[in-house]
């Protein structure tokens, strides 16, 4: 399965050049730019890891596309998404999200149905990337 | 507008209170020099007097009749403080280029009307005074609501902002669709439609205004069978989605009751129908708010009184009095699509619900300075006759807080309903992109969308589909105000 | 190939010519430094011309090393630099970041890169001017930290000569053992200019130059004065030409406001806001040491 989060996961996968594109806007609008990742891509999953803090005051994109490569070398078997922050008075929140590198098998979800009385089901997504055992200590 | 002749307002307590019928404008509804102070509520109406009746009165007459007034002297006045409580009419305007139509703007004190109701605020404004007979017709155009009074409702239950949050998406409109046909469908085909709209690329679908809980569909199955569409559609594309399901019912008891299993089905967004009236609204807003809930109004019967342009009220008031009462989702026009919508209407009834503070701007019918005191944003629905060949107009038009709305557009797609919504959505992201990139999507839009059909089927077939369908009659509801060229 | 380049044409286009006169205007005396940047100027529109032909080399390093005592205009000339190179096509933003060893090196383990990081991401695009640079490299303690900073600086200035131009400052003899010490260094700087003394007659003209953009002019008493202070504060220790004459300027202005503001019991002309008298001037310690 193609996890279709983010604003551009229905497009083919943004070259580097497309993705410097949507930064130079994200940086032209004012927002920070900001690289999380994971492999848990589970749509409750709100808080990836940061790759590093925000990056505020970009000038250009070629430092936050430095860090993607960094986190790609990292990271590459893993999902990861580009998000732009607005401080703005009133947005102080995400303006934009997409992903940027994603594993090359998806793993996806499983939906478990717990029957209720009266027909009702309870649903629970669980991400097949984290039902495996730990293979080590996760560290800090 | 000339003002009064001297003594023409009756000053004199023991003349004025003479038993009889007075004028108005003599009672003191009509004040030339008054300046609205910053609480006070502003209304401006558009007034067409009957033959013969002079227009200050008119517009004094509206303020009386919409505040204060009786058609006769009555002695009790006496015993109030009246001059406070009167509205007053401080300014009146011929409507450009209409026979026999005035702007008549009308102050309305702030202790007129009681915190956090909106009936109570359109009781007096738009109450009895609407079938008075020295009227020919009249509109309330646009109102200013002062903060004071603003911050005594609790606004938007989500708003833009944490509805994104919450839902994940970010940085593009959201899509969704109505589920067709409106009515007939069985619960378990419902459910179907659903799921495959979901699974195909939307974020939202919808029950139409009119699915509540008929023969063919109760309203728990029809719940049961939406929720496992989303939440199977959610399994398969990692992302949240969501189906509003329309809550509104005969009573508020029976509202309440669906909304809470809504909740407990795990819907992140319930929908009410502007008819069930401004109290019900207000009530599920409140229930939104202490739920978690997103809340969808759809504007069912709103054409009945907003479109005509000489009498009713204007949409974008609606809009406004709907962001007070606390809303999340308002329809408010498509400008392309099937609905009315004139272009610079729609960019103010679009401000009202998503500007933090709504500046005058009467090219866009916006009569008025608007702060709107924190209350959230209110997300915009664009429903009915879109297509994703208009994407580029629809982004242009509308920017990127919206949901699209594409009901036909998605179910009618000739490949099935997953290729309709992975048409629409595909159309939107490549739009969206290509913005950001800086190209000009109002020109390029169409050849931006033909490339990406070159590489996704069912955005050809959707383009090639719809290619012709356009909706262009005259819109009833347009400004009065255009903006005059900036001499080169 | 038959075809013919006018490289003036890419010349005008470029608008660099402005640039370089306003160099000039702006910039009293340097002359060997206006030389080299002319010479860079022209190696670098030599070099677009090349690639619009497609005659593409590895892009040029354009890393550069500005040496001098304090105050001889070495900021001011990387403003000037950024401008070309982004007129020309080098830089994508025409912006300087400036930095010293604090804004890069950290203070325990594991701070270091993320701040260096930091600025090289800021600066990106344009010209990162790294004042005193010979700081990062502190050879009495192994430990330092400065070498972690001067690492990742390397990095960024050979993977990436498309995205940052670092400019390199300081005084000659430190600089000349920092780049005797950091080999790797030394070997990515393509362009060195060495930025000499102001004589005393180009400070004269720089004090007029500022002066007038404060608004001020020096009365007829007063010239021989500034003169005579020049000489003496040229030979004084920590002179830092431009720099010294703007702090004695500033501080000329101040005497000026206390001889006006304790005489303000009478009228005076309205010139007598702007002039810089003779005293002013003198009261300075320099004539007392």
């Amino acid at each position: 399965m193609k996890v279709t989060q983010g604003q551009f996961s229905f497009l083919p996968d943004l070259t580097d050049d497309e993705i410097k594109m949507q930064i130079e806007y994200a940086l032209n609008q004012g927002y920070a730019v900001a690289i999380e990742y994971t492999d848990d891509p589970h749509p409750r999953n709100v808080f990836w890891s940061m790759w590093g803090n925000p990056m505020f005051d970009l000038r250009d994109p070629a430092g936050a596309m430095m860090e993607l490569e960094a986190c790609r070398a990292e990271h590459g078997g893993k999902y990861i998404k580009i998000l732009a922050f607005d401080s703005k008075k009133g947005w102080e929140s995400v303006r934009l999200s997409f992903m940027v590198n994603r594993p090359a098998f998806e793993p996806g979800f499983e939906l478990v149905r717990q029957e209720g009385p009266g027909r009702q089901l309870r649903y629970t997504l669980r991400s097949h990337s984290t039902s495996r055992a730990p293979v080590s200590e996760p560290s800090l | 507008m000339d003002t009064l002749p001297p003594g023409d307002k009756i000053t004199d307590m023991k003349e004025r209170y003479r038993s009889g019928v007075l004028k108005y404008r003599q009672m003191g509804y009509w004040e030339p020099e008054y300046e609205p102070k910053d609480t006070d509520v502003l209304a401006v109406f558009r007034i067409s007097p009957q033959d013969g009746v002079d227009p200050e009165e008119a517009a004094a007459a509206v303020a009386g009749e919409s505040s204060t007034a009786t058609w006769t002297v009555v002695w009790t006045d006496r015993l109030t403080a009246c001059e406070y409580y009167r509205a007053k009419a401080y300014k009146v305007e011929a409507v450009p280029g209409q026979e026999g139509q005035w702007f008549a703007y009308i102050a309305y004190d702030l202790d007129l009307f009681e915190e956090g109701s909106i009936a109570n605020l359109t009781a007096s404004i738009i109450g009895n005074v609407f079938g008075f007979k020295p009227l020919k017709a009249l509109r309330l155009e646009d109102m200013r609501i002062p903060p004071h009074y603003l911050k005594t409702f609790q606004g938007p239950a989500t708003g833009i902002v944490v509805e994104r949050e919450r839902l994940n998406c970010f940085g593009r409109p959201l899509l969704g669709a109505t589920m067709k046909p409106k009515l007939g469908l069985s619960g378990r085909n419902y459910g179907r439609v659903v799921y495959e709209a979901l699974k195909g690329g939307l974020d939202f679908t919808k029950d139409d205004e009119n699915i509540n809980s008929q023969p063919f569909m109760h309203w728990r199955d029809r719940y049961l069978y939406c929720m496992e569409g989303v939440n199977k559609a959610m399994a398969e594309t990692g992302e949240v989605k969501g189906t509003y399901l329309n809550v509104t019912a005969g009573t508020m008891e029976e509202m309440y009751e669906r909304a809470e299993f809504a909740k407990a089905l795990g819907s992140v967004i319930i929908m009410i129908d502007l008819v069930i009236g401004y109290t019900a609204i207000q009530s599920m807003a409140k229930w939104a708010r202490k739920n978690d809930m997103i809340l969808h109004l759809h504007r069912a019967g709103h054409g009945t009184y907003t479109r005509q342009k000489n009498h009713g009220i204007s949409f974008r008031v609606i809009a406004k009095w709907m962001r007070m009462a606390g809303v999340d989702h308002i329809h408010a026009g498509t400008v392309v699509g099937k609905l009315e919508g004139d272009p610079a209407v729609i960019a103010g009834i679009y401000d009202t619900c998503r500007e933090i503070y709504v500046k005058k701007d009467l090219t866009h019918g916006v009569f008025f300075d608007q702060p709107w005191a924190s209350l959230k944003r209110m997300m915009p629905v664009a429903s009915g006759g879109i297509h994703a060949g208009q994407m580029h107009q629809l982004l242009t038009y509308l920017g990127e807080d919206v949901i699209l709305q594409f009901g036909g557009g998605t179910i009618g797609h000739p490949d099935g309903i997953q290729a309709g919504a992975q048409a629409n959505r595909v159309a939107l992201e490549t739009i969206v992109k290509a913005r950001n990139e800086g190209r000009d999507i109002w020109n390029e839009g169409p050849q931006i969308l033909s490339e990406a059909a070159k590489w996704c089927r069912p955005l050809r077939a959707a383009l090639d589909t719809w290619k012709d369908v356009t909706f262009n009659y005259a819109s009833t509801d347009s400004v009065d105000f255009v903006p005059t060229p900036t001499p080169a | 190939m038959s075809e013919l380049i006018d490289l003036d044409a890419i010349y005008a286009k470029s608008s660099i010519g402005a640039t370089i006169d306003a160099l000039d205007v702006d910039l009293v005396g340097l002359v060997p430094v206006k030389t080299r940047i002319r010479e860079i100027a022209a190696l670098l529109l030599v070099e677009s011309a090349r690639r619009e032909l497609g005659l593409q080399a590895e892009p040029p390093s354009l890393h550069m090393c500005f040496t001098g005592n304090p105050g001889t205009g070495k900021t001011t000339v990387a403003q000037r630099m950024a401008e070309i190179l982004h007129q020309l096509g080098y830089i994508r933003r025409n912006h300087v970041v400036t930095a010293s060893r604090d804004d890069l090196v950290g203070q325990y383990i594991g701070h270091t890169a993320p701040k260096t990081k930091e600025i090289l991401k800021k600066a990106m695009g344009g010209v990162l001017f790294i004042d005193e640079a010979y700081y990062l490299y502190k050879p009495e303690n192994e430990r330092d930290y400065g070498q972690e900073a001067i690492e990742i600086l390397l990095q960024v200035m050979e993977d990436r000569r498309d995205d940052l131009v670092v400019i390199l400052a300081g005084y000659k003899d430190r600089m000349d053992i920092f780049f005797r010490s950091n080999p790797g260094m030394a070997s990515r700087i393509a362009h060195h200019i060495d930025f000499p003394d102001y004589s005393q007659d180009e400070l004269i003209s720089i004090s007029e130059l500022m002066l007038e953009k404060m608004h001020y002019r020096l009365s007829e008493d007063a010239v021989p004065v500034l003169r005579d202070y020049i000489a003496r504060r040229m030979q004084q220790p920590r002179f830092s030409n431009a720099r010294s004459i703007r702090n004695a300027l500033d501080r000329a202005r101040l005497r000026q406001a206390n001889r006006l503001f304790a005489n303000r019991g009478t009228p005076f002309a309205r010139s007598a806001l702007e002039i810089i008298e003779a005293d002013d001037i003198r009261q300075s310690r320099v004539f007392t040491q």
